[in-house]
């Protein structure tokens, strides 16, 4: 049975879906996701346990067909760190959309909401577990669909939400078939799509221009997928008009997965030694991610609609886990892997804080918080220390985070870069303050309406910024468990 | 288009000739050019037809909307189900081998059953894609407050149109 769980891990909830979608109940609909989620969550905490404890890479082969023939799944350092982030959050988020989801979802389209949840994180699973590049733009378009309908189905509180999902359709689509015109073109320089393979063959033949052109093609997909600066725009909207919990779940994980799928193609096919890698990548990286940091700061500072405020926040958050990745030593890339996992933790509690409160009032904006303190405590504390942890505040994942990705910087003698990477963290200080002082400095308004929570609302939001301090705390764990996946890039060739 | 009697006939003799194709596309996938995805397709394409040419309330008494769903979500299972029975049988996901004590008619098997379940939720993503569009009823549920909201703001535009 355990060697099974590599392919569990991806069909327990991609084949759990379409018995949702038959079973229409409302209820049941919600608890089966939820125990679904759970499954996987232990599956990904089993191979994770696997992994780490035996240091081998776990390869399993579909339809018994080994490996350059056939399809294998392929669970490394690497993927065995980002598997519990997707299904953990994928838990948390789950057992927050309960109230989320009731309160925003028109209940004969829950089974149907559910359906389209699971297959989405089983999209994403299966990006990550896959060790193949095909079946890799499989999973990211099952994922992506799914996200789309989700996005779209914010529609029943604001209209604006179709045109969210329509530009996130097209964009992402736009993405995908990037990402699927550079695999063609490394297909045809090869002749294989497994991952290894993949990596082997293109180390033997000429650096010629296809090659670059197919690495620049699946870059530029995946920078469209991560909403890297600046192809962000697709970003803010799809975020900010989903509801809560889709919101929560996508800005928790869907720019995540790319960001690995990123890093495995990138540094896992091509090669550090590549020379489009080497001398073109980490430069684009570089720019784009330090330039992103400090667009997305300064738009959060003057945005007043607090799904808006943090989707922008996230757009600077990728532009240090690209930053991370840029830098192109171990230890940056361990940075970036560290950042992926914190921000996943901080983004989530955030989301779904703020799912909390717009669940009441439709939309939750710098006035419909005013005063918030102290008629809903529990939701705005979470809000404070997810933006504690966003800033880098000691005692908080994100300190962790921001000292690897700073200290890589400085080894490799980026000395502005680092600089300017202190300075937008620091910028951060200034959404969460105005937060800060909206929720508890201002006084309730007259005649707004009164804001409520009850323990099961504001524990899943609670629960992740638990993991915020915890891994912010005792961060050797999550430091060890980076460090060994960057070493998948690096270790394994040149 | 059900007045013209050309029409009417054409479609009637192609309609069951055409599932009668989209059965041999996708049994002969296993030997030749075919499979469950071109068959699902062309099986799909013989209600379109059926809808375009008697209107759409005939094509969905043949079609009830309830099947679209039904048949996306089995087809998917057929084949996800067919992996986990391999793997109840002992061997990886999907390895058709242990269907069977042969394994040349255990593969067989296998991508029959798989290429099947392709075919039905191909053929009803199809048909239900047609349906979305031809029947243009809008699938987005409002919620009741904004239900009711909507309707204050029609009221007052109303209201402003009177003055």
């Amino acid at each position: 049975m355990m060697h099974h769980l590599p392919i569990l891990q991806v069909i327990v909830p991609l084949l759990a879906a379409p018995l949702i979608a038959l079973l229409r109940g409302r209820e049941i609909a919600w608890l089966a996701t939820f125990i679904v989620t759970g499954v996987t969550f232990v599956i990904s905490l089993l191979l994770y346990y696997q992994v780490s404890e035996s240091g081998a890479r776990l390869v399993y082969d579909l339809g018994g067909w080994a490996a350059p023939l056939g399809i294998v799944y392929v669970i490394d350092a690497a993927s065995a760190l980002v598997l519990p982030i997707v299904t953990g959050i994928g838990f948390v988020v789950t057992l927050a959309a309960r109230h989320l989801v009731t309160a925003e979802i028109d209940q004969r389209d829950h089974a149907l909401f559910f359906t389209a949840w699971l297959l989405t994180i089983a999209g994403m699973l299966g990006q990550v577990t896959t060790g193949d590049a095909f079946n890799i733009f499989v999973f990211l378009e099952i994922s992506s669909l799914s996200a789309y309908a989700l996005v779209a189905m914010g529609a029943g509180r604001d209209r604006r939400a179709l045109p969210a999902a329509f530009n996130y359709l097209i964009l992402g689509t736009v993405g995908a078939t990037f990402y699927v015109i550079g695999l063609g073109l490394l297909y045809m320089l090869t002749g294989t799509l497994n991952l290894d393979d993949l990596a082997v063959r293109l180390a033997d033949i000429e650096q010629t221009r296809a090659a670059y052109m197919a690495m620049a093609f699946i870059a530029l997909g995946l920078f469209l997928k991560m909403a890297l600066f600046p192809l962000h725009f697709w970003l803010v909207p799809a975020y900010s008009f989903a509801p809560s919990a889709v919101a929560a779940l996508m800005a928790a994980t869907a720019t995540k997965v790319s960001v690995y799928v990123l890093v495995r193609l990138m540094f896992g096919v091509f090669g550090i030694g590549f020379v489009g890698i080497s001398e073109g990548l980490g430069t684009v990286l570089l720019t784009l991610g330090i330039i992103g940091a400090f667009v997305g700061t300064l738009a959060a500072i003057i945005e007043t609609d607090l799904k808006k405020l943090f989707a922008q926040s996230s757009i600077a958050q990728l532009g240090y886990m690209a930053i991370g990745i840029g830098i192109m030593t171990p230890a940056g890339l361990a940075a970036a892997f560290i950042h992926l996992f914190n921000h996943a933790l901080m983004k989530g509690a955030l989301f779904l804080a703020i799912g909390v409160i717009g669940a009441q009032t439709g939309r939750a904006t710098m006035r419909t918080i005013e005063g918030a303190g102290r008629q809903i405590p529990m939701t705005m504390t979470a809000i404070l220390f997810g933006g504690l942890a966003l800033i880098g505040v000691p005692l908080t994942a994100g300190f962790i985070s921001k000292l690897y990705l700073i200290r890589a910087l400085l080894e490799s003698d980026f000395w502005v870069l680092a600089g300017l990477t202190f300075v937008s963290s620091a910028l951060a200080l200034a959404y969460v303050w105005k937060i800060v002082e909206a929720a508890w400095l201002k006084p309730r308004p007259e005649g707004a309406p009164d804001l409520y929570e009850t323990p099961m609302m504001w524990l899943p939001a609670w629960l992740l910024v638990i993991a915020t301090i915890g891994f912010g705390i005792f961060a050797s764990p999550l430091i060890n468990g980076a460090v060994q996946a960057a070493a998948v890039f690096f270790g394994g060739q040149s | 288009m059900q007045d013209d009697p050309v029409i009417r006939v054409i479609a009637k003799v192609l309609i069951p000739t055409m599932m009668l194709f989209a059965l041999y596309v996708q049994f002969h996938g296993d030997y030749g050019p075919g499979g469950g995805f071109q068959a699902g397709v062309i099986f799909a394409a013989a209600f379109i037809l059926n809808a375009t040419v008697f209107g759409l309330n005939r094509g969905r008494h043949v079609w009830p909307a309830r099947l679209n769903l039904l048949g996306v979500a089995l087809g998917v299972l057929i084949f996800g189900g067919t992996g986990v029975a391999t793997m109840v049988l002992g061997e990886n996901f999907l390895s058709y081998n242990a269907l069977s004590d042969d394994p040349i008619a255990g593969q067989h098997l296998g991508i029959l059953l798989v290429e099947f379940g392709v075919g039905l939720t191909v053929a009803a993503v199809m048909v239900a894609l047609f349906f979305a569009f031809a029947g243009r009823v809008s699938h987005v549920r409002l919620l009741n407050k904004t239900r009711a909201h909507e309707k204050t703001l029609a009221e007052k535009a109303k209201g402003a149109a009177n003055d």
